[in-house]
């Protein structure tokens, strides 16, 4: 990690006196390009913070954070944000249900049963279905999950809760299996030995010695997928639409904060309306949610993460 | 067996019995998975293989989907990935070099460490919202190709400094050491021997992060990319559109037309990443065998 010659005070350049302005130009260049990382960052917070406060100087925080209905744009409108949290609650919830067990069970078989032949099969192409952009997830759970699904559920909407989070579920998949296998991995091969040599079997070994031992590692892929599907956009707009509700009915239509931005941003909105504002409050709460979730999961890597040498 | 009675060899066989299965069951869900990527291309192949000609690739858009094509939605594509190439490299290979060779490590290193591991989590649609913000409305850049292209070289920043970093660690010590014995200064010993030698490593994670550029579609439709372009961007002030973006256009359409064009357009955009994975693998693999 740490660079002994970065780390170290002596100076290795042999200058008596005078400042090599050449050096010094390209360390200022470098040194704004490193900072250019945090400006990003203030610059997001001073944003979302400032919009969000010019629009809660026209809706109460009370009825943004509590309100039940969401209608931006037709009057009389309402700016309860509750049923697009909904939305996304509904989706990722469905998406971890369907990516966690499959996710962990790849993991499992690329770490404890694959042969290496099978693993440098698998693992490329696991990181080539992470690797595939998100609109065409949209279109094939447009075009080939909500037909399949009506095969069994007539009743089925064309835009569904139920197709969005089946293919968020399947686009997730890969970093949980991928990001788990490289923790499984890290659990040294000693453990497993000793396991086995008390007579366990390969399913004991892996349930109650290697995830337990790997599971810093594996909580925090789970929590990294749940983010990336709280800030997916494109997939879940293509296949949920766009009726804001908090029905519990996966069948139907239903909106999530992502897909509401977009919505919003293909339409013409005028700088400093409302529906302009309601944006910047909107992707204020997604922010929120996703940094605290990536905060715990490296707040869990570094706190329960098991050391081995 | 004289260890075990009779309950006992029962149990036995029933674990291993059950070690079995779940290894059937671990390898039977991974394969699906693989299963999975293939009933995605070749249902995509199949629905737009027959809509992929030589017109598809050199027509622009239209409101027949027999005259459609994505000639200005892929010239937008290379353009953008040109511009955020020419932006993000340097800043982003500067940052790292910083962080690796010259800064010292104190609570403001932490500090940016930690920023940009969560930088990278930002959802995408994030940095569409501070493109339209900063970009479009604050330096007034319009809803123009420089636009897009400075948003999604904020957005892939973070991946090209962390990857950029993994690659300067796995430069030997030992070099930098005996550049700066010879009497080298810090930024000769870095630019003659520290960058050539992380120089592959580099090039593989931005080549990773520049093919993640060409598949985001959210932060282009906040910053307003048009969906229908009918002609080419001549300057940066230009209005434009991008492969995702003319996907997206296509796909939310009803008629089976539309759809079909989408398909097409997904194998232009897949085949472009292809292209561009195949490289950052085709380097990985040769500096791997020139380090052994």
């Amino acid at each position: 990690m740490t660079n002994p010659i970065a780390n170290s005070a002596a100076t290795f350049s042999i200058r008596k006196g005078g400042i090599r302005w050449g050096e010094a130009t390209i360390k200022l260049w470098l040194r704004i390009c490193t900072t250019l990382s945090l400006v990003t960052t203030v610059a997001i917070v001073v944003l979302l913070l400032g919009e969000s406060l010019g629009f809660f100087r026209a809706v109460s925080p009370a009825e943004f954070f509590l309100g039940t209905r969401w209608i931006p744009l037709i009057k009389p409108s309402s700016y309860g944000v509750l049923p697009l949290v909904w939305g996304t609650t509904v989706i990722t919830v469905g998406a971890a249900i369907i990516a966690i067990p499959l996710g962990l069970a790849s993991a499992i078989y690329l770490s404890e049963y694959a042969s290496d032949r099978m693993r440098a099969w698998i693992k490329p192409i696991l990181e080539l279905l992470a690797g595939i952009p998100t609109v065409v997830y949209g279109y094939f759970a447009l075009t080939f999950i909500t037909p399949l699904l009506r095969h069994f559920i007539p009743a089925i909407q064309v835009f569904n809760a139920l197709s969005a989070a089946i293919v968020v579920g399947i686009m997730i998949l890969p970093t949980i299996a991928t990001l788990s296998d490289n923790a499984l991995r890290a659990v040294p091969v000693s453990l497993r030995q000793a396991a086995y040599a008390v007579g366990a079997t390969s399913y004991e070994v892996t349930t109650r010695v290697v995830v337990p031992a790997g599971l810093s590692g594996v909580m925090a892929s789970f929590l990294l997928a749940v983010s990336r599907a709280i800030g997916e956009t494109m997939a879940v707009t293509l296949a949920a639409g766009q009726t804001p509700n908090l029905n519990l009915s996966l069948l139907e239509s239903i909106e999530t904060m992502t897909a509401y931005i977009v919505q919003i941003s293909l339409g013409d909105t005028p700088s400093g309306s409302i529906a302009y504002q309601t944006l910047f409050a909107v992707a204020m709460v997604l922010f929120i949610i996703t940094l605290t979730i990536n905060i715990v999961s490296q707040w869990i890597l570094g706190r329960f993460r098991e050391v081995y040498d | 067996m004289a260890f075990l009675d009779e309950q006992g060899q029962k149990n036995l066989a029933g674990r291993h019995r059950k070690a079995r299965l779940f290894s059937l069951l671990c390898a039977l869900v991974t394969w699906s998975s693989v299963l999975m990527l293939l009933v995605l291309l070749i249902r995509i192949t199949m629905d737009g293989i027959g809509w992929l000609d030589l017109h598809f690739l050199t027509s622009f858009p239209s409101r027949f989907p027999e005259k459609a094509g994505l000639k200005s939605a892929l010239v937008g594509t290379l353009w953008v990935i040109l511009l955020v190439a020419v932006v993000s490299i340097p800043v982003g290979v500067s940052a790292a070099l910083y962080l690796e060779e010259f800064s010292k490590r104190g609570r403001l290193g932490t500090l940016i460490e930690v920023n940009i591991a969560n930088l990278a989590g930002v959802p995408s649609i994030v940095y569409g919202i501070l493109g339209l913000a900063i970009f479009v409305r604050f330096f007034a850049l319009e809803r123009s190709l420089i636009s897009g292209a400075l948003t999604m070289s904020l957005l892939i920043l973070p991946v090209i400094i962390i990857a950029s970093r993994e690659a300067i660690k796995t430069v030997p010590m030992s070099i930098r050491y005996a550049a700066l014995s010879l009497g080298a200064t810090r930024w000769q010993t870095t630019w003659h021997h520290v960058l050539p030698s992380a120089f592959p490593g580099i090039m593989t994670g931005v080549i990773l992060a520049l093919s993640r550029a060409i598949g985001e579609t959210a932060p282009l439709i906040l910053i307003g990319a048009a969906s229908f372009v009918a002609f080419l961007p001549k300057n940066l002030m230009d209005s434009f559109t991008a492969l995702p973006i003319q996907i997206f256009s296509w796909a939310s359409r009803p008629q089976v037309e539309f759809q079909h064009l989408a398909a097409a357009g997904i194998i232009v955009l897949l085949a472009v990443l292809l292209l561009m994975n195949a490289t950052a693998i085709y380097i990985r693999n040769k500096t791997e065998k020139r380090l052994k």
